[in-house]
């Protein structure tokens, strides 16, 4: 069974605007002008079980308001949707107990009750039993490292440790696909680090299909085999990531620092035949070297001629690919 | 299923406990509230013996017994459910497996709970120490007073519910929750009981549930009603209680879909 299977996926929003002025004020109570919003634009997407799926986008994208509807929030105005072989909204009570959410910036833990009795509210309210329950809950309190503040009240603990927290209630009843929207907002490296790993760990034990939004890119690729990116409530890119970075990455580019000065026409008349733009003058150059083009090949067309003192190889990061792509659109490029 | 809401009542209850400057301060306010009420009606008196067929003896019953009555089934439920719907916490709870209103109430139950057992019951001794209240000794009287009282924790939380559910519809609803407080005390019965309103008004207030929050509990126990009224007022709090159903569930179905999410 697919874990998430939306045909059309669509929602939206009614925005009531207010006129301005006093007049406008006294207008507005006998009749309000609105606009609908359309937040997310028949989406397909399509999720197998066992899947890491990192879906990003820029703020507003409709990332949200997405996973509101894939959770059961939000109702969608068009379109069929599928998750655990649940329609989320309308099977709303059996259809949560199959899916664990975490909301970076949200709490869903009680905020004057210790830890320990959050997780055991949680207990009866998915009715886990209880020797399933206090093994699970050991595991997960080992490999969270949270032993140490189980008996403090939420509000008390760090921004790291709650969210360390927030993971084991999402997961203490065992669902077979996890949500996570921004986990690691705020966090630092370590943690993020730690968060990471366990989800990691999670997937592979127990094949949790897991679907994270994130605007930290570092997470979706220490994590995600597959990207999904949003764009004004379109999806606009779905497949891996080295495709991504294959397809709208610039390739690499060389830096060098010469010793002696050279124009920009010798050196372009030496990597005559190579893929690649040369840029600079007098001792410094940079070489944008098109996908396909070696490093060694430039070199050995240079080195007979010129003396290198140092030189850099730069790779466009996933964060400067995602960047070009919201800026520019993914038009210009398909 | 009921362990689960259970479970609620428990964790409701502990929360209480951490808040208990709160609670305190809640002692000394409703402490003031049977002082005042209890002179203001020994001052309306004066020397009369009785106002439509009310004892002075009666009528002071009838102000402790409602006032420590209201301890037990007042709650902020509807100002809860505002709050969450503004700050958008509600979507946390519709990720959970449990019913979001019927767990509201149960939460409003666990904290009528722990006032019930740490301030009414004992505020109740202390205010018969103090007033000359007359509570009635009998077994069955004490029963048909906790049966009705729960009717009216229930009808008084639907209330609440069907307040706090407007935010959906009008994001700020501070106004409409303070009137709606002020006119509950009114018209339940509370601060005059009913049978002292005018006639025109008594009939009014016959064909609203209010009367079922306060008046008919506290009537039951300071006056001692014939068996055949007692029922009669359950009756009627029964009625009140389904009908009220019905505009919680349209709402809240509605209120479903129409939901925006405040705040990302």
């Amino acid at each position: 069974m697919r874990s998430i299977e939306a045909k059309g996926l669509t929602k939206d929003f009614k925005v009531y605007q207010s006129r301005s002025g006093l007049k406008g004020a006294f207008r507005d109570l006998l009749n309000r002008k609105y606009r609908m919003i359309r937040a997310v634009d028949h989406i397909n997407l399509s999720i197998e079980q066992g899947e890491i799926v990192g879906y990003i986008g820029e703020n507003g994208a409709g990332k949200s308001t997405t996973i509101k509807m894939l959770t059961g929030i939000l109702e969608p105005t068009s379109g069929t949707l599928q998750v655990n072989g649940y329609d989320p909204h309308r099977e709303r009570e059996q259809f949560v107990r199959t899916i664990g959410v975490v909301f970076g910036q949200r709490s869903q833990l009680w905020w004057d009750i210790a830890v320990r009795e959050s997780f055991r509210l949680l207990k009866k309210l998915y009715r886990i039993p209880d020797d399933s329950y206090r093994q699970h809950l050991d595991r997960l309190v080992e490999v969270l490292e949270i032993g140490s503040f189980l008996d403090q009240p939420v509000r008390k603990l760090s921004l790291g440790q709650r969210m360390r927290c927030e993971l084991a209630a999402a997961l203490l009843h065992r669902p077979r696909l996890l949500f996570l929207d921004e986990p690691t907002i705020g966090l630092d490296v370590l943690v993020k680090e730690n968060i990471r790993h366990f989800l990691k760990q999670v997937n592979k034990e127990y094949g949790t299909t897991i679907l994270l939004t994130t605007h930290d890119l570092s997470d979706i690729e220490a994590l995600c085999s597959r990207v999904v990116m949003l764009d004004q409530g379109k999806i606009i890119y779905d497949g891996d990531l080295e495709r991504l970075r294959s397809q709208w990455g610039d390739g690499r580019r060389l830096i060098l620092e010469l010793k002696d000065e050279i124009s920009l026409s010798a050196l372009n008349e030496r990597s005559h035949g190579l893929a690649l733009r040369w840029e600079g003058e007098g001792t410094r150059f940079v070489a944008h070297m098109e996908n396909g083009t070696g490093v060694s090949d430039v070199l050995s067309r240079l080195v007979p001629a010129v003396t290198v003192r140092e030189m850099k190889i730069e790779e466009a990061t996933t964060e400067d690919i995602v960047r070009r792509i919201y800026r520019e659109g993914i038009t210009h490029h398909a | 299923m009921l362990n689960t809401y259970m479970e609620l009542v428990r964790i409701r209850f502990l929360m209480m406990l951490a808040y208990r400057v709160k609670y305190y301060s809640g002692i000394i306010i409703y402490s003031l509230n049977i002082g005042v009420y209890y002179f203001l009606w020994m001052a309306i008196y004066g020397e009369n013996s009785s106002l439509n067929g009310t004892t002075p003896v009666q009528m002071a019953t009838y102000v402790a017994v409602a006032w420590m009555s209201r301890a037990f089934y007042f709650n902020n439920l509807d100002r809860e459910i505002a709050a969450e719907i503004r700050d958008g916490t509600v979507a946390i709870q519709l990720i959970r497996p449990y019913h979001y209103i019927l767990v509201k109430c149960f939460q409003g139950l666990g904290e009528g709970i722990f006032r019930l057992l740490l301030f009414s019951a004992p505020g109740l001794f202390l205010v018969s120490l103090v007033f000359p209240i007359q509570l009635p000794t009998g077994v069955e009287d004490w029963g048909w007073f906790v049966l009705s009282l729960v009717f009216a924790f229930v009808i008084n939380s639907q209330v609440n519910v069907i307040t706090g559910l407007m935010a959906f519809f009008i994001m700020n609803n501070t106004g409409l929750i303070r009137g709606k407080r002020v006119l509950v005390d009114l018209l339940s019965g509370l601060l005059i009981p009913i049978h002292l309103f005018p006639e025109w008004a008594g009939k009014i207030l016959a064909f609203l549930p209010f009367q079922g929050i306060s008046y008919m509990p506290s009537t039951i126990l300071s006056r001692g009603l014939p068996t055949s009224e007692i029922i009669q007022f359950l009756g009627i709090q029964m009625l009140w209680l389904i009908l009220l159903l019905i505009p919680i569930q349209l709402l809240w179905m509605t209120a479903r879909r129409r939901l925006i999410v405040q705040g990302g």
